[in-house]
């Protein structure tokens, strides 16, 4: 028998007020891969993670994460929304904002204590953000506020993490320092599915890739889909840009 | 102190505690006006409930007016929701639908009952201790029983669903992804806040818990970087303005609860100006350090521009950086000053020159 899928979406449709964002979008995503979701503004991209993560209400179609639906399998994802999503004014401090990645496991009530606190430390030492543990979130820079965030997925312990561009807006040592993370969740088995807006960097950063653009156009090995048609496809207009991108990523 | 101006206070701290709790959260959450409007068409619920069951006195007008609150915060997202609205119009167009209609309603069946217009828009503190109800034996005023208990259903609330709060508050999406429903945690505050502006308009009127709920949790955000001070430091503005403002009634002679409101008010207003990181103060000072070191660092950068060059000598005399530099005199010579009490520079015979520190701190500037 073949091996589960960690994520399977079949026939998902999407539609704000009846002008859908996701037309029946498949795809199938196989275990302990690291996977770049790819496409122009608008495509989609984040709807697709949010979609399947239950945030958005969904016209049609079905996800399944490994076999079952996302509701019964909460504990087995992380999630690392955009940075820009939340109020960094918040009153609270980088290792407060890392402890929520154990909520899910304590459940409601519950309060975090000292194996929680144990967690959330040692997530920050995975990404270098130890010294900054009582910070006020509000001092953060951009780079440091998206370690905040995949610490926070890491405490969550799951088997699949979905990422809306880690990379967006971080610093060069930020940047290495989450790919470094990325291959180690790789090493350990997990699976990656991140939206990516840098294609110059998808096949070094990622092994597998999925091209949407409303629809998916390619889903699969990098080395099989990151074509120059298949950006073609999924970009419209903007070859040459592209296909340079692609000579300098070859 | 007469028992009864006893009782006014503690009625008047347990109102400020029991508002500034669920306001913090109001506050973090940006719907600060949600608890006006919330405050005021509980009245609605109110009334309904009046005419529905025919006495003032049923816990079920509780009930009733908690459900009118969270109507009110459903019928402004249902409207903000068609896109045609936004948020802060949604609540200006709701509230005053629902409160002009219970308006009517009072002075239409309820005349001559308790529920008169200046008793609902202000309330009556100094009233509040003839009221009675007898609580396991003791005789207490009503207001004060009816507040305490909303004081222990909000203490309890927040310390059980503390995580679940933040949580929401900071970051929704992943609540939700977590399976805390981020609505029912939304709607459970509003009942909250329904329920606190219920039993505190009897005591300060609708037109004043609004004071009562955001004023503390602005003024206790500009405090602090952490919720759980964020929370004490609303209660204790809450308490500090409602003995204040007592006693600033008494001496002179005006409405208790507009009064403890006002002295919130200035409470809130110390803190924007002191606040030892976020007030204007502060703020201004910080600016005026930035300055000042900006000043002396550009002083560097010139001295090391013309460092070892024939002009040097007269680039860099005192007399000389008022027209090079474009600063006033006395400018220049305040930064001169700061910068060779920092050991940044030196002066020799009558020309400035950079000390290492300086030579330092300039280079520095100039690589990043």
């Amino acid at each position: 028998m073949e091996e589960q899928l960690a994520v399977q979406i079949s026939d998902l449709t999407v539609a704000y007020q009846e002008k859908a964002v996701l037309w029946d979008v498949d795809l199938d995503v196989p275990q302990g891969i690291l996977m770049a979701i790819v496409g122009p503004n608008g495509a989609g991209k984040t709807t697709l993670l949010k979609a399947t993560l239950g945030l958005l209400p969904t016209a049609a179609g079905q996800v399944a994460i490994f076999g079952k639906p996302y509701v019964e399998q909460r504990r087995l994802v992380g999630y690392v929304p955009q940075r820009g999503s939340v109020d960094w004014d918040f009153p609270t401090s980088v290792l407060d904002v890392v402890m929520m990645g154990n909520y899910g496991k304590l459940g409601w009530v519950r309060r975090p204590g000292p194996t929680e606190r144990k967690a959330a430390e040692a997530a920050l030492e995975k990404v270098g953000m130890s010294d900054y543990a009582q910070r006020q979130i509000s001092q953060l820079s951009g780079g440091q506020q998206q370690r905040t965030f995949l610490a926070r997925a890491l405490v969550q312990d799951a088997q699949i993490y979905f990422m809306d561009e880690p990379f967006q807006g971080v610093d060069a040592t930020t940047e290495r320092a989450i790919v470094e993370l990325l291959k180690e969740l790789r090493a350990a088995g997990k699976t990656v599915l991140a939206v990516h807006h840098d294609l110059q960097t998808v096949p070094e950063y990622f092994d597998w890739v999925t091209l949407l653009n409303v629809r998916r156009i390619a889903s699969g090995p990098v080395a099989e889909v990151f074509t120059e048609d298949n950006l073609r496809a999924t970009y419209g207009g903007r070859v040459s840009f592209l296909s340079a991108a692609r000579k300098e990523a070859a | 102190m007469s028992s009864a101006q006893i009782e006014i206070q503690l009625i008047g701290l347990v109102v400020a505690a029991a508002c500034a709790l669920p306001g913090v959260f109001l506050v973090l959450r940006g719907m600060a006006m949600m608890s006006d409007a919330i405050s005021h068409t509980v009245l609605l619920g109110i009334v309904l409930g009046f005419m529905a069951l025919g006495n003032l006195e049923s816990p079920w007008l509780i009930i009733a007016a908690a459900g009118m609150g969270l109507i009110t915060v459903s019928l402004t997202e249902l409207l903000n929701r068609t896109k045609l609205v936004k948020q802060d119009a949604a609540i200006g167009l709701v509230f005053p639908a629902l409160f002009s209609l219970a308006v009517i309603l009072i002075s239409r069946f309820a005349r001559g009952v308790h529920l008169d217009t200046d008793a609902v828009l202000l309330g009556e503190l100094a009233f509040a201790p003839f009221n009675r109800v007898d609580l396991l034996g003791l005789s207490v005023p009503h207001s004060l029983a009816l507040m305490a208990v909303v004081l222990l259903i909000n203490i309890a609330f927040i310390a059980l669903f503390y995580k679940e709060l933040k949580l929401a508050t900071f970051d929704a999406g992943l609540a939700m992804a977590l399976g805390f429903s981020p609505a029912l945690i939304h709607y459970g505050l509003m009942a909250l806040v329904s329920v606190t502006a219920v039993g505190a308009f009897d005591a300060v009127g609708s037109i004043l818990v609004v004071a009562f709920m955001v004023v503390p949790g602005a003024g206790a955000y500009l405090l602090t970087d952490k919720l759980e001070r964020m929370l004490l430091y609303a209660v204790l503005i809450g308490a500090a303005g409602t003995i204040g403002g007592y006693w600033a009634a008494r001496w002179l002679d005006a409405n208790i609860a507009g009064s403890m409101a006002t002295m919130i008010g200035l409470l809130f207003v110390l803190c924007l100006l002191l606040a030892p990181q976020r007030g204007l103060v502060a703020i201004a000072a910080r600016r005026r350090r930035q300055r000042w070191q900006f000043a002396q660092t550009m002083l560097t950068i010139h001295l090391l521009h013309h460092e070892g060059t024939p002009e040097a000598r007269v680039e860099n005399r005192l007399d000389h950086l008022h027209d090079h530099l474009r600063w006033e005199a006395q400018f220049a010579q305040q930064v001169v000053q700061r910068a060779r009490e920092g050991g940044l520079i030196r002066l020799a015979n009558d020309h400035l020159e950079l000390t290492a520190q300086g030579r330092q701190i300039a280079e520095q500037n100039l690589r990043a």
